[in-house]
């Protein structure tokens, strides 16, 4: 005990980079599915605003399936198929004529963030089964590194998926076509594909991982339901898509920077560092817009950006 | 093994309405296996209404279908593409930000869930090889030129098999030493009884060189049928045009002036932050038109937009009869500087405002039509579009209808009547008659020509090398964002402008 707290304090400064990668690691992993389910929508020609309120449905849901079944896994799956429900929602609103995706897309957000909280009133008391975490770290016997090394199963799960997007938007079948509807409507439509159905498809595989990324909010870290549980990691996410180029791969490198930067704060005030504290925790959102100005400019649409998207489309 | 060799197509009586409108009235078309068939007519004409009819895009009001020597039913492209028909668009219908590879797969009907790339390859080389031309396949489509782009159409309707090809506007984006690759490949083809072509154009030099039947439409209407060889292409234009009267252009006079538009090393950058225009130095003369000819994406598009103010330069300098000039409403009025720009409706107009006040957004805030600056004098407006819309015949119900209403010709002759109302002294048009019908463009070209006989240096950027050869002056070739050839028009030889368009 005595020499586990020495070689704790023995860390020393050393604790904030430790600090940073272990919150990278865990605060990262919400960024990264809504990230990755934005991303597979985007590439199909749509964007989805509303994924920071599917996030906090599937956070509820996932909490709320978990208590109730005791299972966190079915909690996660549960999260996932509301989230694919509010993404088929988006969808059916989008098909319609008319109808711009960016407003249905913030109405959604709204709409599901007072769902959550409606429905989910009564699951502030009770605590729900936790998912369970790997640990990495049984070697050392050093408290906080051990901490840092505790992964839990979701982020692992994200790691595989990233590369697995890659590879199958450019390999099989489904990606070809989905890449064609956010390249060109027009083609997709000369091939004989519906638009409309493929881009169903993407906003509710889009949701499905942003549900499931709700659900590692309430179910992993912080671990609880309750009204304050975002603090916008879904509107966050979607803007690191831009950031990531439209690239998955680029999306888990760019989840591992904000949730390194939203790490930061606590990181700092684990060795002793309080003041400014609140200011430090501003860093993923500085860290935002310092990204947007370098990266967006009024002279030049976005290398990379899916042609059809009601952004970039002219 | 597949059945493969050319397929004969027979269109009869098809009539397709929209709502009052009759696009296409009792038209009848028969395309013999292994021919090549030009479909010609003005723009509205019905020639896209019928082609649509025939590939299941539209289901026509009356009428059928024969393929081969049976009558069918095509309810969809799909079933279309099952029977062997194939389409080649006006526009590109490849997905730009893929590869050739992945265009071509991508078009096949069964697609496999996942993709071996390898075995794609070598399948694909198999296949180039044994085609008449070849174009890259691990190349991004968005790196190709206009010409490889237009192969890259046709080699996937060959890979996937189709028979007959109906090509829309094939030449609309290429040179014409493209233009006659392609067709005489197309031309190849056919002769082999390998495919039909059916080809919608509006070029009698293509029609001439190229197609053995002409069907001619106007209005909906079939205007004449027949062997290439038995007409000439008078014949073919007063079919296409009817009994209407053309305006004549004004004849030419020798009124070369000074030099009044005058650009230096000027630089600008695309919307992707790349440059489009290099270090391009040109000077206009007051009473003369310079055409500036190439295949669009050359640059042309920001070289515009530089003039009318739209986009900011990144280097040089643009001077007006000696000033410096920077595109700022004072500086336009002062030189008396005006713009026809490409798409009119996007670039020179708010499509929800009337007619009248587009026609007065040069002076809307000035005498006449405004008092103190603030005031405006609504019945001003309506008198001086009255008087405008008689003068350049724009046909509108009223002064106060959306100028959004109007046809593409009759939005064209509202910016015309702006832009050339008052006394002009520097002129910029980019592609002002593109998608018009003859009596919009015999109008426009003699507004011009007009303009330019009373003093003006007129700047014409077209990509339909025909008008400049018609009108200009002078001509210059722009290739990747400098001018690259200069001719004055007299002397203009066909063969080395194109080979100057293509970057040669």
């Amino acid at each position: 005990m005595a020499v586990a707290a020495a070689a704790g304090t023995a860390l020393g400064w050393w604790g904030v980079p430790l600090g940073v990668v272990a919150g990278a690691v865990r605060v990262s992993t919400p960024f990264l599915f809504v990230s990755l389910g934005e991303c597979l929508t985007e590439r199909s020609g749509r964007i989805n605003l509303g994924l920071e309120g599917t996030l906090v449905m599937g956070a509820m849901t996932g909490y709320g399936v978990s208590y109730l079944t005791g299972s966190p896994w079915l909690g996660v799956l549960a999260a996932g198929l509301v989230g694919a429900v509010f993404g088929a929602t988006h969808a059916a609103f989008c098909s319609l004529p008319r109808v711009n995706d960016i407003a249905i897309g913030i109405a959604l957000m709204l709409f599901g963030i007072g769902l959550a909280f409606y429905i989910g009133k009564p699951l502030i008391e009770p605590q729900a089964a936790m998912l369970p975490s790997i640990n990495l770290g049984w070697w050392s016997s050093v408290p906080p590194l051990r901490d840092a090394l505790r992964v839990n199963v979701l982020f692992l799960i994200g790691v595989v998926l990233a590369p697995a997007l890659v590879w199958g938007l450019k390999n099989t079948r489904w990606g070809l076509i989905l890449r064609t509807a956010g390249e060109s409507a027009d083609a997709a439509l000369a091939l004989g594909y519906s638009v409309n159905l493929i881009r169903l498809g993407a906003t509710m595989a889009g949701g499905f991982l942003a549900g499931i990324g709700g659900s590692f909010l309430s179910l992993y870290y912080p671990g609880s339901w309750n009204e304050r549980l975002s603090s916008g990691q879904g509107i966050t996410a979607v803007a690191l898509v831009i950031f990531a180029r439209w690239d998955p791969m680029l999306c888990f490198w760019a989840s591992i920077l904000f949730g390194g930067a939203g790490a930061f704060g606590p990181a700092l005030q684990s060795v002793g560092v309080t003041e400014g504290y609140y200011l430090f925790n501003a860093a993923p959102y500085i860290l935002t817009l310092l990204i947007m100005i370098i990266t967006c400019s009024p002279r030049r649409t976005l290398t990379g950006a899916p042609a059809e998207l009601s952004i970039t489309r002219s | 093994m597949p059945v493969a060799g050319a397929l004969g197509i027979e269109a009869v009586a098809m009539t397709k309405r929209f709502g009052d409108f009759v696009a296409l009235d009792d038209v009848s078309l028969k395309v013999a296996a292994g021919s090549f068939h030009a479909l010609l007519g003005e723009n509205g004409a019905g020639k896209s209404t019928l082609v649509k009819c025939i590939m299941g895009y539209y289901r026509p009001d009356q009428g059928a279908v024969i393929v081969g020597d049976r009558e069918r039913s095509i309810d969809n492209p799909r079933a279309a593409h099952a029977l062997g028909l194939g389409m080649v668009y006006q526009h590109f219908t490849l997905v730009p930000a893929m590869t050739v590879a992945e265009n071509l797969v991508l078009a096949r009907a069964e697609l496999p869930a996942i993709v071996d790339w390898r075995r794609e390859s070598e399948a694909l080389e198999g296949f180039l090889a044994r085609m008449p031309f070849r174009v890259p396949l691990d190349v991004k489509v968005s790196a190709l030129s206009a010409g490889e782009r237009q192969k890259c159409e046709i080699l996937k309707q060959l890979y996937l098999e189709r028979r007959l090809l109906i090509l829309d506007e094939p030449t609309s984006v290429l040179t014409p030493p493209e233009a006659d690759e392609m067709l005489g490949l197309l031309r190849g083809l056919s002769d082999r009884g390998e495919i039909t072509v059916l080809m919608i154009t509006h070029k009698f030099r293509e029609v001439m060189a190229f197609a053995d039947e002409v069907t001619i439409l106007r209005r909906g209407r079939l205007a004449a049928q027949g062997k290439v060889a038995d007409l000439t292409p008078d014949d073919m234009a007063r079919s296409m045009i009817g009994a209407e009267e053309l305006t004549a252009a004004p004849a030419r006079l020798d009124r070369r002036g000074e030099a009044r538009l005058e650009i230096r090393h000027l630089a600008a950058l695309d919307d992707g932050g790349q440059p489009a225009v290099r270090d391009l130095s040109l000077s206009v003369h007051a009473g003369e038109i310079v055409g500036v000819a190439g295949v669009s994406g050359n640059g042309q598009r920001e070289l515009v937009e530089v003039l009318a103010g739209q986009r900011e330069a990144s280097a040089g300098e643009i001077r007006i009869g000696g000033e410096a000039y920077h595109a700022t409403r004072d500086e336009m009025r002062r030189h008396k500087f005006s713009c026809l720009p490409e798409e009119p409706l996007r670039n020179a107009c708010v499509g929800r405002m009337s007619v009248a006040e587009n026609l007065a957004f040069r002076e809307f805030d000035r005498p006449p039509f405004a008092f103190g600056g603030v005031w405006l004098r609504k019945s001003r407006f309506r008198e001086e579009a009255e008087g405008k819309i008689r003068r350049y015949r724009i046909k509108t119900r009223s002064p106060e209808t959306p100028v959004g209403m109007l046809s593409g010709g009759n939005v064209q002759r509202t910016v015309l009547a702006r832009e050339l109302g008052e006394r002009v002294e520097v002129m910029i048009s980019a592609n002002p008659c593109f998608g018009l019908d003859f009596s919009a463009v015999a109008q426009i070209h003699a507004e011009i020509i007009a303009a330019r006989n009373r003093g003006a240096a007129v700047l014409l950027v077209s990509g339909d090398l025909d008008e400049i050869l018609e009108i200009a002056d002078r001509i210059v070739v722009m290739f990747n964002g400098r001018l690259v050839h200069e001719t004055p028009a007299g002397r203009a030889d066909l063969v080395e402008i194109g080979r100057h368009m293509a970057g040669h």
